[in-house]
């Protein structure tokens, strides 16, 4: 069977009678073949975009000594692109399934906000020496710790038990981030404005606050998270068309939400930690992924969601960089698309 | 519960409108003089807190009328505004979640103070006040637009949304900042406080008298407008005007008090729930009520905020943000224990 | 065979429900009927463990439906809710293949697809079956649905108000469906209705229910009696004798 064959669905139409009957992905084989050409051309628009941030306008030529050195410290923020692509698209696309709901973002369950309460704090109790040394791997893994332990908390408090409901659990995470916000704001009042700019540059997520020596523990934990998600696909399948159907399909629905809001809690805290918040990066990539891949089987739309985050983020940084030589942090430009689209998306939903 | 059942039970018990109910129709009643004498107290004590010697010192007297009194009346007239655009915003959506915050009405004032900003070089408090006004109209236009025409499954996903929607716009609000450099003037937005009041500087708060006064007239319209453009018309009103009357009173307050004071997150929402937990649902009568107990509440928040860390101050903003935050929260909870979430 | 044991649930303090004690046999079709706010999709959801009871045991086919395991009830019982919302836009074909879920957790083998054609070609939607749920009209849908629980292949089908938002013509189509599938497929099906008549015309058995109880159960012959239905529903209700059996006439 060759590549283009897998997923799709038996023709409709003339060559009824002859056809063999198949439930597959996607519903033609134009569909089909649509999808397989547009992965390879974003994940080709990211290949590209990756050669042409690590080998385009190099300072030194190839043969020089440093020219290894340069192109290792550029591959540095590839791999922070690779990293932040793969966890917000993954954990984008599930958390929407999971909830059932196309226009949040796991972004909401205050993990940006817990990240910037920590930042601050730690600038505000300890003084800016203590932030710029508030790097190494003991404090990285313990801002993932405490993001993954407070999300453990909430969905354990508010999913389990008789009154479990999804929605009730994130609106309390959007209000608990909203209630750290507020401490966090006062925090940033009183410094002064130097400590202010050395703040706000980790505030602002930026593949650039990513640091090489996290990565032998970072990226086998998101592979191997992504992996999981990917191979349990088949159930988020079966989860996104709601809690009575899942039930009754003998999907234990409760304990899978939770199996997903954990596996959703590690990505977006590791990329949180590793590069800063971005909360409507994943909400434009799943918006575009659905888009790309007409087919409700996440084995398809989980792939594309990366192709498209991993190509656009690359893309976008090449192109700023290099073309465009702006200054404006990548990442904002990001946010505001996404924000668009989410407006966009906001007004012309008819039912949620 | 169903959530077919949920529609109904929200359907089925609108907040009695015609109903005559002499016992609440009557302002006058004892326990509200006693709130009023309640708050009154509250403002003395607003009056009377602060670091500096109002007694002792020379120039006390002169220091009272200064920053004191316009501190106290600042504060009495957010109060009323902000719990009053709540109410207002219960009255028109039906759904009590839904308040400045959680709509991001704040967040639309907030870029409104940085396009006065980026368009005027130093702008008058006149021109940031019209800047706020207008952009949290659209905002919140824009929040209805989206509430009218999708069909809800849960009232939790309004403000889900809502929030959402202010993420949006505090992002682009902060692309704006990085662009022109002016992340001071936001964050100076976002803590609320009412420590620079003084006279010269508060007083155009007294058009929230104005907006009080309207609110009190529509109210009865306002809650029939609630119940949907069908409902409405078929009363003889005229839907679309009411909405748009509805959302000019919510920008007015907001951009009013974003100008002036700042964000003052959750007023809106733990007001009217806290006074229709205690007086039940009916919306009209509760409106003194909810002016009345919107002004104690940041009165006390400001008191507190001010004896916390003397001889500083932290700003009110914090202490309403932490504790709406867990006040909203308790709410929540209480509505899920009696099944009326879902 | 379906059997509640001292069954209840409360709602919020004010509804009670039960105490339920019933034993539904097997085979055939067994409609709920009763006013609104009986209970009987209360029942209907418990049986089908979409809502938890407060006390009792539910067993059915002798499995307790509060101690198995999800996915082996999901191979003896079934249900499916009058309102149904996808997030993601699907075809009859995909929709109709989740039914067989229990079994091949999404690997569709051969077998699978010769089980997901029946069910299509049975409830008339062969021509349909790469249509997007989304294009059809509400009858066809409604079959696509039901048709996705057939397919599950479970001995026991719970649907709840399937007639729901269905013209006369489609609900007609629907009870013949659903007759069809009980006698041709020896499926045991229980239904909530809102109508007694076509409760009285496709159904093998019929439980009343009124505030919270079980008020009566039996044959359809034993149930379409004035008396016990001008007391069930509070208004006053005649038989008489038509051409496809009895009829209320109220």
């Amino acid at each position: 069977m060759s590549a283009l064959d897998v997923g799709y669905a038996a023709g409709c139409g003339a060559e009824t009678g002859m056809r063999v009957r198949r439930t597959g992905a996607f519903r033609t084989r134009r569909d089909a073949r649509r999808y397989w050409l547009l992965l390879c051309l974003f994940l080709g628009a990211g290949v590209a975009a990756v050669l042409g941030l690590i080998l385009y306008n190099q300072p030194v030529p190839v043969d020089s000594p440093s020219f290894i050195p340069v192109v290792k410290r550029r591959l540095t923020s590839v791999t922070a692109m690779f990293i932040a692509a793969l966890c917000h698209s993954f954990a984008t696309v599930a958390f929407q399934s999971v909830t059932g709901n196309r226009i949040i973002t796991p972004s909401l369950l205050g993990y940006e906000s817990l990240y910037s309460f920590i930042q601050t704090s730690v600038l505000f109790f300890f003084g800016a020496t203590t932030l710029v040394r508030f790097t190494g791997t003991g404090a990285f893994f313990l801002q993932v710790a405490l993001m993954i332990g407070l999300s453990l908390i909430l969905f354990g408090w508010l999913l389990s038990g008789r009154y479990g409901n999804l929605h009730l659990m994130l609106l309390v995470g959007i209000i608990i981030g909203a209630g750290l916000n507020s401490v966090s704001g006062f925090m940033r009042r009183v410094l002064s404005p130097s400590e202010f700019d050395l703040l706000q540059a980790r505030l602002i997520g930026s593949v650039n606050n990513a640091d090489a020596a996290y990565f032998p523990i970072v990226i086998p934990l998101v592979l191997a998270t992504a992996l999981a998600m990917f191979l349990l696909s088949r159930r988020l399948n079966v989860l996104s068309l709601g809690r009575d159907a899942a039930t009754a399909f003998g999907v234990h629905y409760q304990a899978h939400v939770i199996l997903f809001l954990v596996l959703i809690a590690v990505l977006m805290a590791t990329t949180t930690a590793l590069i800063g918040p971005m909360t409507f990066f994943g909400f434009l990539v799943a918006m575009l992924s659905y888009q790309a891949a007409p087919t409700h089987d996440h084995r398809y739309v989980l792939p594309m969601a990366f192709a498209i985050g991993f190509g656009v983020l690359t893309s976008a940084y090449f192109l700023l960089y290099h073309v465009f030589h702006a200054q404006t942090v990548v990442s904002v430009l990001i946010e505001l698309f996404g924000g668009i689209a989410f407006l966009t998306v906001l007004l012309r939903k008819r039912s949620l | 519960m169903s959530t077919h059942a949920m529609h109904e039970a929200e359907i089925g018990s609108p907040p009695p409108l015609a109903e005559p109910r002499p016992e609440r129709n009557r302002l006058i009643t004892v326990p509200f003089v006693l709130a009023v004498f309640a708050v009154i107290a509250l403002g003395a004590v607003s009056l009377f807190t602060g670091v500096y010697d109002i007694w002792g010192r020379e120039d006390g007297r002169d220091m009272f009328f200064i920053t004191r009194v316009p501190r106290t009346i600042a504060l009495m007239l957010t109060g009323a505004a902000m719990a009053m655009t709540g109410l207002i915003m219960h009255l028109v959506t039906r759904n009590k979640m839904v308040e400045p915050t959680t709509t991001g009405t704040t967040e639309w004032a907030g870029l409104g103070l940085l396009a006065a900003y980026l368009l005027v070089p130093g702008p008058t408090l006149v021109m940031r006040m019209t800047g706020a006004i207008v952009f949290s109209f659209v905002g919140t236009m824009i929040f209805f637009l989206f509430l009218r025409h999708v069909r809800l499954r849960s009232s939790l996903i309004v403000p889900i949304t809502g929030m959402m929607l202010g993420a949006v716009v505090s992002a682009f609000s902060t692309f704006m900042t990085l662009r022109f450099n002016m992340s001071q003037v936001i964050e100076n937005w976002f803590i609320g406080s009412f420590a620079p009041v003084q006279a010269g500087r508060y007083e155009h708060l007294w058009i929230i008298v104005a907006v009080t006064l309207i609110t009190f007239l529509y109210a009865n319209r306002l809650t029939i407008a609630g119940l949907g453009e069908d409902v409405a018309t078929a009363l003889g009103l005229h839907y679309h005007r009411l909405i748009l009357l509805a959302n000019a009173l919510v920008a007015v307050c907001v951009g009013v008090v974003a100008a002036v004071i700042g964000n003052i997150p959750f007023l809106g929402l733990i007001v009217p729930n806290i006074v229709s937990m205690i007086r039940g649902d009916d919306l009209r009568s509760n409106l003194p009520w909810v002016c009345l107990t919107g002004m104690g509440t940041i009165t006390l928040c400001d008191i507190v905020a001010r004896v916390v860390i003397m001889p500083f101050e932290v700003p009110v903003s914090l202490i309403l943000g932490t504790l709406g935050a867990a006040v909203f929260i308790l709410i929540l909870l209480r509505q899920r224990r009696s099944g009326r979430v879902r | 065979m379906i059997t509640l044991q001292n069954v209840r649930k409360t709602y919020g303090g004010e509804v009670r429900i039960g105490p339920l004690n019933i034993e539904i046999p097997k085979a055939g079709i067994t409609s709920l009927i009763g006013p609104n706010g009986a209970g009987k999709s209360t029942m209907l959801l418990m049986i089908g463990r979409l809502l938890k009871m407060d006390e009792g045991r539910i067993r059915v086919a002798n499995m307790d439906i509060a101690r198995s395991k999800s996915n082996d009830i999901a191979k003896i019982l079934t249900i499916l809710r009058q309102e149904n919302h996808f997030i993601t836009r699907l075809t009859v074909r995909q929709l109709v293949g989740f039914g067989r879920f229990p079994y091949s957790k999404g690997r569709l083998t051969k077998e699978d697809e010769a089980i997901i054609s029946k069910y299509i070609d049975f409830f008339g939607l062969t021509d349909l079956e790469h249509r997007f749920l989304d294009e059809l009209s509400g009858g066809q849908r409604q079959r696509a649905y039901v048709a996705m629980v057939l397919c599950q292949e479970t001995e026991y089908v719970l649907l709840d108000e399937p007639l729901n938002n269905l013209d006369i013509a489609r609900a007609v189509q629907m009870m013949e469906h659903l007759r069809r599938a009980a006698d041709e497929l020896g499926r045991t099906i229980v239904v909530v209705l809102h109508d007694i008549n076509f409760a009285a015309r496709y159904s093998d058995r019929i439980c009343a229910m009124k505030n919270g109880q079980i008020a009566a159960f039996g044959t359809v012959d034993e149930i379409m009696r004035p008396d016990l239905l001008t007391d069930i529903f509070e208004t006053r209700i005649e038989i008489i004798d038509g051409p496809y059996g009895k009829l209320a006439v109220y």
